[in-house]
């Protein structure tokens, strides 16, 4: 037997409003999300904030595939979540995303 | 009895309790403005200037060590093993920091190499400092939260003094070495360091054991202390410089504040002072903005130099102020230079009760 979970599907930003190899934080319904896009042009996202202390990591550095926390410099792979190491140990949580006409779209269950 | 005028620097104290209660822990901390576009081009990674400042240093401590050695026996040594012991025991402060930080090379295992080879010159073990660091950017000088509180009030002189030759740090470090070679950690590191990480922890005390055990046989075998000289000694003969810096960063200012610029210093150091210390004499700079790397520091303190209070314009400038501060905590322990902010914001967090700002 399988599940499936429902998806809604939110308007986050424009397409064009990430640079590539950046982030942006979007706020919905009193949770905070960070979006990625990435330097092959993909978009990504995950939960806003560093599961080590609570950061908004849309303030941190993107480096191909990752995202260093601003605050203590904690690693994530934004497309999979993984936590890279100290002082990260836990994953962040993603969420699919989708593109349509232009808009960034966030799949939230 | 607890002198209840002193306040309780451990992590598993009263004071630990109390900041948290008080919202000091893990807080919202004041950050200068700077656009996003600007903040990325300064937390840009590259390999070339830690590559360079690495070389140099090594090539420094092979051409001292090699004079060192070369002199041996002689008064001519002294100089090269001063060279040599600023280079090994005040250098590595300053290079484990960026590179626990991750930020001095863009390269991660270049981080990594120089990090764990800094971290042994210096003796501090790299689990528990990664750590205790993480804490220390976290609550900067918060009591109770921040294990990396260097001088605590009121000051101890006479340990300041003895820490010029890592006597306190390193009776200290060795005690721990042996906790930890036993597969065991002090409570209070369990506070901040993770159960997934602890392991690592006992590994490292065994290797650093060994290694100096070993230098310890090679000195007695062949009935000389050169051996030392070069691995061990070094830590404590040539940490004096470390701690001169070190000293710069937090030591007479406030406590318990929610503002860099209230409890750490930007002083301008000579371009060999700032080799050694790796710029790190930015210091509201780097405790603002920890993923600027290094060697982005200047640029970012020309940023947001408006909105800070007025850097020293020397170490002397500063010591002018830090060594009459600590001499007054010592009679009034509530007492703490206050910076002067630029008048347009106000610093988040209240300081504790009692506490008497300077004039």
């Amino acid at each position: 037997m399988t599940s499936t979970i429902a998806v809604t599907w939110v308007d986050a930003c424009a397409a064009d409003e990430i640079d590539e190899e950046d982030v942006i934080r979007f706020d919905h319904a009193g949770r905070t999300f960070a979006i990625f896009r990435s330097p092959d042009d993909a978009y990504f996202a995950t939960d806003g904030l560093c599961t080590h202390e609570k950061v908004h990591l849309a303030d941190g550095l993107v480096m191909d595939n990752i995202i260093e926390c601003p605050k203590h410099n904690g690693r994530f792979d934004y497309r999979t979540g993984a936590a890279k190491g100290a002082p990260v140990c836990v994953d962040l949580k993603t969420y699919p995303v989708r593109i349509e006409k232009g808009r960034v779209l966030i799949g939230l269950d | 009895m607890a002198d209840p005028t002193r306040r309780d620097y451990s992590l598993i104290g009263l004071d630990s309790r109390l900041a948290v209660e008080r919202g000091l822990a893990t807080a919202e901390w004041y950050k200068c403005p700077v656009d996003r576009k600007t903040m990325k081009e300064l937390m840009k990674r590259s390999d070339g200037p830690a590559i360079r400042d690495t070389l140099l240093w090594f090539a420094f401590l092979a051409a001292s060590g090699f004079g060192g050695w070369w002199f041996w026996g002689t008064w001519w040594a002294v100089p090269f093993f001063i060279v040599y012991g600023v280079l090994y025991g005040s250098a590595s402060d300053s290079r484990w920091h960026e590179c626990g930080h991750g930020t001095a090379f863009k390269t991660r295992w270049m981080n990594d190499v120089v990090y764990h080879i800094a971290c042994f010159m210096i003796l501090r073990e790299p689990t528990v400092w990664r750590w205790s660091h993480t804490r220390h950017h976290t609550d900067t000088i918060i009591v109770g939260r921040d294990p990396e509180i260097g001088v605590q009030r009121p000051p101890n002189i006479f340990g300041i003094l003895i820490q010029l030759f890592a006597i306190k740090s390193t009776w200290a470090t060795f005690k721990k070495l042996c906790i930890h070679a036993t597969g065991r950690l002090t409570a209070e590191e369990k506070t901040f360091i993770p159960e997934s990480e602890q392991h690592k922890v006992y590994g490292v005390a065994r290797i650093y054991l060994a290694i100096f055990a070993a230098v310890a046989v090679w000195c007695f075998a062949i009935g000389s202390i050169l051996p030392a000289m070069f691995i061990g000694l070094p830590t404590f003969y040539g940490c004096f410089m470390g701690v001169f810096f070190g000293l710069t960063q937090h030591a007479g200012l406030d406590e318990d504040v929610l503002d860099h610029r209230l409890n750490s210093r930007t002083v301008y150091m000579n371009p060999v002072f700032r080799f050694l210390y790796l710029n790190m004499n930015y210091h509201v700079e780097h405790h603002m903005f920890p993923m600027v790397p290094y060697h982005a520091l200047p640029r970012l303190h020309e940023v947001i130099k408006a909105d800070c209070p007025k850097p020293y314009s020397s170490c002397w400038d500063a010591y002018k102020e830090i060594i009459p501060a600590l001499l007054r905590q010592r009679r009034e322990p509530g007492w703490y230079v206050k910076r002067p902010l630029p008048g347009h914001v106000e610093p988040l967090g209240a300081p504790p009760p009692g506490l008497v700002a300077a004039e």
